[in-house]
């Protein structure tokens, strides 16, 4: 690693890298990833595709276990060690960043894309000062002293609404609310064009998960930034996002607009995913609930992977493997009853 | 010990401490249908200072979690205690159990006072109230299996006379709280289930003794959004059929919309809102519910609403501030709540909001 290290700064590269042409910020195209187990691969993600725009935000959304967080790791290579992008492209301004050694994409990491955890208590430091933490990214890409990256950090405690005077203050000694909003700073701290949220404001009380996301949405637009959220929570995709795809057990099983997914929503399993979330402004009825497990991603199943579950099944369903159908332009179910509609 | 049989609110104040016998208990019975009659509790717990801070203080500083606050629990219903972290809804519903000691006023279970039970009726009355813990992977012994989990409030209360009835007791709880045929989960270990099984082996454990009350504490905060909703059937399945009393305590407001009959608001200590569920949902009245209310997420991409995003954090529950405590972020706030505590006003039916604004 350091031997890379040195050799890439000593030699600066002689030709410049080709700029490959695609759409959007971020194209990811048939991502597949495969974590390896003792008992065989799990197939976690299989076939994802989708595209960010400059200043769009896109939602990941499903239940536990169907893929989202590992389709958003493998963007930024972030996987464990078990972990390996089988096949496809990750396309990010210009670079195919799944053809990336580590090296370079350090040089990607929080500098072009950065990424806001999930349980702020557990992803910052609890020895070191939140501010030195959030100062460490800036020093290290560019090449600020700790001093002159703290000035930064303060600018960066007033963009996110913590009073200046707790950047000295270690992680227990902030509230959930502030905490998350030190991890935002961080996740801002070099500029990037694209931030990945994974699940930032599924540990919040409802009052702060409003602060937060009205929060992030403020920032997007004064930022110009790119978003994916990754949310379980569909309710907060649909206030949030500009588009959405919803996976399960590894498939992009529906994605579009998110006016296309909760208004026309297509796929048996979107219907229900939506259905299972109370609408306060609605009739009041009990919320349903989706019957069964997912499948074992060891060995998925041979026909659709939703169909043990599903209340539409066809005999073909079992034996089948159901493509992406666009329904409506840039609407995407995976269905054998999708009809192809464009 | 006393001799005439209780009946309402009249017995305040005729108990020594620890002297509600077990007789009392058994004999005890509803007024009115109401169950849990809360009077003016408070719960605080003191903040331990060190020797010369002690020395130097002029007052000891307590942490205000329940602050003076009273209700009423009607026999079969679900009351929802809805707030942020910090607003006291957990202590309230250990209060009721007797979890944590009240320091003032007054919970009255069937007109009996439970802070002056002694520790046999204690033992007698915890039969009759049981609680449900929030994460069902913290909540259960790993090492022992369902059959002994579900089994160990019989025995330990040495309910049952024979191994038989017992087996029969926790064959009839497991499979009412959805685990059927109950049989094969007998001998399971808790590691062999999903996080919705175990929250299910929670609640067998609970309806086991057949209480009239449980607390459910964030029952399904730890759920995936698909098993969630079987929890909360199953809760509202079991007040219908088993008539049981359910305390549903959760810091999301449209899971209360969903299964509760009334809905309690609270805020920093207090109950702020109060009354049937639909009723507080569609027409809130204190600015706080309204802008709980507004902040809830709506699956739909097209409803553009207003949203009142309230500014800063609850306060420290320590230093509650002046008047009406939630007047530093309320959007509402005119100068007169700086000063006046506010009292709860009557709206209509069982409706009650404290806010000095309201007409």
């Amino acid at each position: 690693m350091s031997k890379t290290a040195t050799r890439a700064k000593t030699a600066p590269e002689k030709k410049p890298v080709e700029r490959i042409e695609h759409e959007g910020l971020l194209d990811v195209r048939g991502l597949t990833t495969y974590f390896k187990l003792g008992v065989g691969d799990v197939k976690a993600v299989q076939d994802v595709s989708f595209t960010v725009a400059p200043g769009e935000s896109l939602g990941l959304a499903g239940e536990s276990g169907c893929g989202k967080t590992t389709a958003a790791l493998s963007v930024l290579k972030l996987l464990p060690e078990n972990g390996r992008i089988v096949s496809g492209d990750v396309l990010f301004d210009g670079k195919n960043l799944a053809k990336r050694t580590e090296y370079g994409m350090s040089k990607i990491r929080w500098k072009e894309i950065s990424i806001i955890f999930q349980g702020a208590m557990n992803a910052l430091n609890p020895v070191k000062e939140t501010g030195k933490q959030i100062a460490e990214p800036i020093q290290l890409h560019e090449g600020l002293s700790e001093g002159k990256a703290m000035v930064r950090v303060k600018e960066l405690y007033d963009l996110v609404g913590i009073s200046q005077k707790r950047v000295m203050d270690f992680p227990h000694q902030l509230s959930g609310g502030m905490r998350q909003r030190a991890m935002i700073a961080m996740a801002l701290a070099c500029n990037p064009k694209l931030v990945i949220g994974d699940e930032p404001t599924t540990a919040l009380d409802v009052m702060v998960q409003a602060q937060i996301l009205e929060l992030i949405g403020r920032l997007r637009k004064e930022l110009d930034l790119s978003f994916i959220l990754i949310s379980h929570d569909l309710s907060v995709m649909a206030e949030t996002c500009d588009k959405g795809v919803v996976m399960y057990a590894g498939e992009v099983v529906e994605s579009g607009t998110t006016a296309d997914i909760f208004n026309h929503a297509t796929h048996p399993y979107t219907r229900q995913l939506i259905k299972a979330f109370p609408n306060i402004h609605e009739k009041r009825e009990m919320v349903s609930s989706i019957k069964g497990d997912p499948p074992n991603l060891v060995n998925p199943p041979a026909g659709c992977g939703f169909c043990p579950r599903c209340d539409d099944k066809t005999a073909a369903c079992e034996t089948e493997h159901p493509d992406l159908v666009e329904v409506e332009r840039g609407h995407f179910v995976r269905c054998l009853l999708a009809k192809k509609g464009v | 010990m006393a001799t005439a049989p209780p009946t309402g609110a009249e017995v305040k104040g005729t108990y020594e401490k620890g002297t509600v016998d077990r007789d009392d208990l058994a004999t005890a019975g509803t007024t009115d249908g109401i169950l849990y009659d809360v009077k003016d509790l408070e719960v605080y717990f003191p903040i331990q200072q060190g020797f010369l801070k002690s020395m130097v203080a002029t007052e000891k500083k307590y942490v205000k979690a329940v602050d003076h606050i009273s209700f009423q629990v009607k026999q079969g219903e679900i009351l929802a205690l809805v707030g942020e972290s910090g607003c006291g809804k957990t202590t309230t519903g250990r209060a009721l159990l007797r979890l944590e000691e009240a320091t003032g006023g007054s919970i009255l279970y069937k007109g009996l006072p439970v802070e002056k039970f002694s520790s046999r009726t204690l033992r007698e009355y915890r039969k009759k109230a049981q609680i449900i813990f929030q994460d069902p992977y913290n909540s259960i012994n790993p090492k022992q299996t369902i059959f002994d989990i579900v089994a160990e409030p019989l025995e330990v209360n040495s309910i049952c006379s024979s191994e038989r009835e017992k087996e029969d007791r926790v064959i009839k709880a497991i499979s009412e709280a959805g685990l059927r045929p109950a049989t094969e989960y007998l001998y399971r270990y808790p590691h062999e289930l999903s996080g919705g099984q175990r929250q299910r082996v929670c609640i067998a454990g609970a309806t086991v003794l057949e209480p009239d009350m449980i607390v459910a504490d964030e029952p399904v905060a730890s759920l995936d959004v698909s098993i969630r909703n079987d929890i909360l059937k199953l809760m509202v399945e079991e007040k219908e059929k088993l008539g049981v009393t359910y305390i549903f305590i959760t810091h999301d407001l449209s899971l209360a919309w969903v299964i509760s009959d009334r809905i309690a608001v609270m805020y920093l200590g207090r109950i702020v809102e109060i009354g049937e569920t639909e009723e507080v949902v569609a027409n809130p009245k204190h600015p706080y519910t309204k802008a709980l209310i507004s902040v809830i997420p709506v699956p739909d991409p097209l409803a553009k609403r207003e949203h009142v995003i309230l500014k800063g954090e609850t306060p420290n529950p320590v230093d509650i501030p002046s008047g009406c405590r939630f007047h530093p972020r309320c959007p509402e706030a005119i100068d007169a709540c700086k000063e006046i505590d506010p009292e709860d006003v009557h709206i209509g039916g069982d409706h009650y909001a404290a806010c000095i604004r309201i007409k």
